[in-house]
């Protein structure tokens, strides 16, 4: 068990609901899922409604594929457990299919994150019905 | 300009700030009272005179004694028009947009809004004692989807400032140099928390809080409070002081969360900036004293690029020149802004209040000579909520 999985549990965790049920589920299977409306909109966080045009969306698999858009590295965290893991990166991950989501990068040195990383998703279980997503270096691309 | 005695244009008559940056004697409401007892008697008006009253605290629970309703309350205050519209740092900004339609139209005439914090001398007493959420929460609503990460505000900020120097080659140097012209200004103002010479090596070779965004790029905790007195120009002409003159306002949002931020390298400036220029019938150039919020160094180089300062993504070569120090072309906030002076957790009002110093001339040494036009842009959530004000010393 890494750094990452023994501390799951003690952070601020989902408060699940009637929209958000469906992700935290799917990430306690292993899966990212994002969402897409009839018109081909595409989003995350997952709403009741399509942000762009109001429609009813639907939940769409994502690969697990993606690259970092921004990051930064959290040096001074007071807050528990946090203040265990500095420094730590927090990150935003372009799915491949588009949406994008707030995440920590894993299992590499955050100094060598970089903007337009490749990385992979992997998914912690905290409890039945819910996982939490997490992105680590992309396997192909030789960073683990 | 209109003289007739219909003449409804939203002027603010009135500014007073409580004591600051450090006030342990304060508590929130009494920095409420004492900006508020200030900002009247510098307009020359009675609390009674107060027929409507905007403000908002930004604490987060429904008892909160500085809501507009319970600070209503405890100051007396017997109004038409309320509003405590809560955005974060702009909500002032907000305020001011909202109380000039409301004054134009005759919701009420003579607005008083207030803010005050004493983040400062509370941290102090509570220093360390919890994170934002806190061990084991659970957390509702869109925020559980940031939640389990543990970004801090400052990695908000942080993660922005990252793709913008992705995207444009702006560096940590071109960053310190907010720093530095802020530490200029305060340098002259005897009100300014730190007034010691600050060089571009101290902000760059400072701590790493939150990659790329060093101590130094941050801004500081204070105490402090202000408070203005908005009116129609009609009612000005009676009141000791030379009103100044709300030309522009506008607000907009892109996203609230930080994680749907659609663009890291852009914020609401672009909107709300281009909306208040047209009202106010001036561009950029025409701008005398600008105050803009600084958070954080990254703060006020995006928004001086989203308002057309400069073009978007020159902002850091923009400002390596000098032009923010004093004397320069855009001296930036004059006071020596969240960086150098003040910021109690909300900054929006003090944007304002120097604006108006600069504007009657009783900015002291920081005076822009000859100041016409300023512009004070806030910067809500994690620039988030933008609002924009252009204010002027004469009517246009």
């Amino acid at each position: 068990m890494n750094e990452i999985e023994s501390t799951v549990a003690q952070r601020p965790l989902p408060e699940v609901d009637g929209v958000s049920q469906a992700y935290w589920e799917a990430a306690a299977r292993g899966e990212v899922l994002y969402q897409e409306c009839p018109e081909g909109h595409r989003q995350l966080y997952p709403r009741a409604l399509c942000a762009t045009c109001g429609a009813e969306p639907t939940w769409q698999r994502a690969s697990g594929r993606g690259t970092v858009h921004t990051y930064t590295v959290v040096r001074q965290n007071w807050a528990e457990p946090f203040k265990g893991l500095v420094p730590y990166v927090v990150a935003m991950v372009d799915l491949e299919e588009g949406p994008r989501m707030m995440t920590n990068i894993t299992d590499c040195d955050p100094d060598d994150v970089h903007v337009g990383m490749a990385v992979e998703a992997w998914t912690v279980v905290v409890e039945d019905g819910l996982g939490i997503p997490f992105w680590r270096p992309a396997a192909e691309a030789g960073g683990r | 300009m209109s003289t007739s005695d219909r003449d409804r244009t939203p002027v603010i008559v009135g500014i007073g700030l409580s004591d600051g940056p450090v006030a342990p004697h304060l508590d929130t409401l009494q920095h409420h009272v004492l900006a508020t007892r200030r900002a009247l008697a510098d307009a020359g008006l009675n609390k009674a005179d107060i027929d409507g009253f905007g403000a908002t605290g930004g604490s987060k629970t429904a008892s909160s004694p500085d809501d507009a309703a319970p600070l209503a309350e405890y100051l007396g205050i017997d109004y038409r028009w309320l509003d405590g519209t809560m955005v974060g740092g702009s909500s002032f900004e907000y305020l001011v947009q909202h109380a000039s339609a409301a004054i134009q139209v005759g919701h009420c005439d003579t607005v008083l809004i207030t803010y005050g914090s004493d983040l400062l001398s509370r941290a102090g007493r509570m220093l360390g004692s919890k994170g934002q959420f806190g061990v084991g929460a659970r957390v509702d609503g869109p925020a559980q989807f940031e939640a389990p990460y543990g970004n801090v505000l400052i990695g908000a900020y942080a993660m922005a400032a990252r793709r913008h120097m992705h995207e444009y080659g702006t560096t940590s140097e071109q960053l310190a140099e907010v720093a530095v012209a802020a530490r200029a200004h305060a340098a002259l103002n005897p009100r300014a928390l730190h007034r010691d010479p600050l060089t571009i090596d101290d902000v760059v070779g400072s701590r790493m809080v939150a990659d790329p965004l060093h101590k130094l790029d941050c801004c500081v905790i204070s105490d402090g409070g202000g408070a203005l007195v908005m009116t129609t120009a009609e009612r000005a002409r009676d009141l000791p002081q030379r009103p100044v003159h709300v030309l522009g306002a506008s607000t907009a949002q892109t996203h609230w969360h930080v994680s749907q931020m659609p663009d890291f390298t852009a914020t609401g400036a672009v909107a709300s900036g281009r909306e208040a220029f047209r009202q106010a019938g001036v561009t950029p150039a025409d701008i005398d004293t600008v105050q803009l919020y600084d958070s954080f160094t990254f703060t006020s180089l995006v928004l001086l690029e989203d308002l057309g300062f400069c073009p978007k993504g020159e902002g850091g070569r923009f400002v390596e020149e000098g032009v923010l120090r004093p004397g320069g072309k855009v001296p930036l906030n004059t006071d020596g802004g969240g960086l150098s002076c003040t910021h109690p957790g909300m900054r929006g009002i003090f944007l304002l209040i120097e604006a108006v110093r600069q504007l009657r001339g009783q900015a002291g040494e920081a005076q822009v000579p000859d100041a016409e036009l300023a512009l004070a842009c806030g910067s809500g959530g994690w620039l988030s909520c933008i609002g924009t004000v252009i204010l002027g010393r004469d009517a246009r």
